[in-house]
């Protein structure tokens, strides 16, 4: 098996309580995901549409919400293997750490998926810190 | 009205595979002819050896330290510098038609504009360019070529060869008569190849624009670069039983080694299929195992390629003549970066500084009308000078975020106008294997920094003389006879070596 990591995170200036509503939610990932613009999920079913308009089944593999962490695998015969981790860390201070990790064989599709997943931390943080920097 | 610019970009084309820069298995007549009537460059370099770094260098006028695109897969913010921009603000019609690969191509989400114009259209301007119409190497994928393709000749989209295997990996297969890797019997016909396409597009934007426009048209052929498929109808052009091995390419294994283990040890390791660095390279191929006949097949289809860019370029020239335009038509020629095509027993492109990858064939054939002469340019020049020769012709002063210079008229320009040197930069990072390199090439030498990384402690690297040894197969950079000219080097490079942005641009994609 060739596995590739990517692993990216962002720091967001809201409680992780906070934070996990947005994460947690499984049918909202394309609310802050940027080239996902569907979502439809049933039971531990998701399916998501890419930006191309192709379809994907996904797999809800861990959905924790005291650990606050979100776990999935694309269902797909491309991928030998995929795993998707996003984790919401408490900082104690009010604010929060996001963590999203993309495992996958073929070892490519990580890096071609992880960078999508930087760019949804990115949205992430535009959306909860609307106010953020207009001091 | 104003000078005209054609600006032709291919895709890894080596200096050598011109006729006039002595090549001999390729006939390129039309770009010859641009030669002789105008200036050809002896010592062109990319500031990247990988495509979007270089890219970004010629619509920037940066180096990539500068504009941030420091391997491929790192994308070139859509509000980047763009002389394209420039130019268009000055009152130029502007068109990119073929390869750009500023934005990944690999793009599961649809996340890069590049991705989404032949499906979505373009509604403004993008960077710079009024009209883009895109290519790559194939006929699947979302640009326009391929949509193209599957809309009026689905039946060839399979025809050429999958440039990436089932673990999306670039692909190692084998094919052609010599089991070459990337080298392939494509049936389709020639008229419908990308690049007739690129051609019959350019012409089609040309024939729309008012007979008195000022245009700025980049060309951007996406061959000779792998794979290998030209049409098969042509491959009947060269025999490769006929084509002679590359001067870099030492038929004795031993020998060949032998140059290999003068260098830092990344070049064996990946020579002996332990380690490959880049994306840019078939993770399962393993160099060592290639053969002299298989070299020769990969060299006689680049050329097939190269003689069909060569064709398509004259009916380029053909359209702008009929426009009754062509003594007001500067045309550039030149490519991102070159091929290894044989040297060293290797193929492809990766962390490797040499002559192989780095001197680019460069043709500058100003507008007649200028009636300026014929000159041949001995002086390093790089692709950063590329986005201020296009302000020069077009009367603009080169703004400031610009870092080259207009390239010279003759060696006495050159002179006088300080072009001492060409900077290349390397750097990657590809699943815990990082391999960063700092090259200046001047006076004659090409001098090579390594910094720390996966397989090098920071005491590395690489110096030739290019006069004495112009294969560049004995690294002299712990000889002790030219120690002095090396810390010279060195400090020349540190000077003049821009800071790189921090933090670096994250990957977004493989390529």
């Amino acid at each position: 098996m060739t596995l590739g990591t990517v692993r990216h995170h962002v720091r967001i200036a809201r409680p992780a309580n906070e934070v996990w509503a947005r994460v947690g939610d499984a049918a909202a990932l394309h609310t802050w995901f940027p080239g996902i613009t569907d979502c439809h999920v049933e039971g531990t079913s998701r399916t998501i549409t890419l930006g191309t308009g192709m379809q994907m089944p996904e797999e809800i593999i861990t959905h924790d919400h005291l650990l606050r962490r979100f776990q999935y695998r694309i269902a797909t015969p491309i991928f030998q293997f995929h795993r998707g981790t996003i984790d919401v860390l408490d900082m104690g201070d009010g604010t929060s750490v996001v963590v999203y990790t993309t495992e996958a064989d073929p070892r490519t599709m990580a890096l071609a998926i992880g960078g999508g997943t930087a760019g949804a931390l990115d949205e992430l943080k535009r959306q909860l810190e609307p106010n953020e920097g207009a001091a | 009205m104003g000078r005209k610019i054609l600006f032709i970009t291919t895709d890894q084309q080596r200096y050598d595979t011109l006729g006039c820069n002595g090549g001999t298995v390729a006939r390129t007549p039309v770009i010859d002819g641009l030669a002789a009537g105008g200036r050809r460059y002896e010592r062109a370099h990319p500031q990247s050896v990988v495509c979007m770094p270089s890219r970004s260098t010629i619509i920037t006028g940066q180096h990539p330290s500068t504009h941030g695109v420091w391997m491929n897969g790192v994308a070139l913010p859509a509000d980047a510098p763009s002389v394209a921009e420039v130019l268009r603000e000055a009152g130029y019609r502007t068109a990119l038609i073929g390869k750009p690969h500023f934005e990944p191509f690999l793009d599961p989400f649809a996340r890069f504009a590049e991705n989404r114009f032949a499906r979505e259209g373009m509604p403004v301007p993008h960077r710079g360019f009024e009209h883009f119409e895109a290519a790559t190497h194939g006929g699947q994928g979302f640009l326009h070529y391929a949509r193209w393709l599957a809309a009026n000749h689905p039946e060839a989209v399979g025809m050429f060869y999958p440039v990436l295997d089932m673990a999306l990996e670039v692909n190692a297969m084998g094919g052609g008569q010599t089991g070459a890797p990337q080298a392939w019997d494509n049936a389709i016909p020639k008229e419908w190849y990308h690049t007739d396409w690129v051609a019959d597009r350019t012409i089609a934007w040309l024939d729309s624009l008012d007979a008195d426009d000022d245009w700025f048209c980049w060309m951007s052929f996406p061959d000779p670069h792998h794979p290998w498929d030209p049409p098969r109808s042509e491959i009947g052009r060269i025999d490769w039983r006929d084509v002679p091995l590359p001067a870099g390419y030492q038929e004795d294994g031993a020998a060949r080694e032998a140059v290999l283990d003068g260098k830092p040890r990344h070049w064996r390791a990946w020579y002996d299929g332990r380690l490959v660095s880049n994306y840019e390279a078939p993770l399962n191929w393993v160099p060592a195992q290639m053969t002299a006949d298989q070299v020769r097949e990969v060299n006689a289809l680049n050329a097939v390629e190269c003689e069909l860019i060569d064709e398509a370029l004259g009916r380029v020239m053909a359209a702008i003549a009929a426009r009754r335009w062509d003594d007001d038509v500067d045309v550039i020629f030149t490519t991102d970066h070159g091929e290894f095509q044989g040297d060293f027993g290797l193929l492809f492109k990766g962390p490797y500084h040499v002559d192989s990858l780095m001197r680019l064939p460069l043709i500058w054939r100003p507008a007649p009308s200028t009636a300026a002469g014929p000159a041949t340019i001995t002086r390093p020049v790089g692709l950063v000078d590329l986005a201020p020769t296009f302000c020069t012709i077009a009367g603009l002063s080169a703004p400031e975020w610009m870092e080259g210079h207009s390239l010279p008229v003759d060696d006495g320009d050159a002179d006088a106008r300080g072009f001492e040197r060409v900077l290349t930069e390397w750097d990657s990072a590809l699943f815990g294997v990082d391999v960063h390199l700092r090259t200046i090439t001047r006076d004659g030498w090409v001098c090579t920094a390594y910094l720390p990384g996966y397989s090098h402690d920071g005491t590395e690297g690489e110096l030739y003389s290019l006069v004495d040894d112009p294969l560049q197969q004995v690294n002299r950079w712990d000889d002790p006879a030219v120690a002095s000219l090396k810390s010279d080097l060195l400090a020349d490079l540190w000077d003049h070596q821009p800071v790189q942005q921090r933090p670096l641009r994250r990957i977004e994609s493989p390529v």
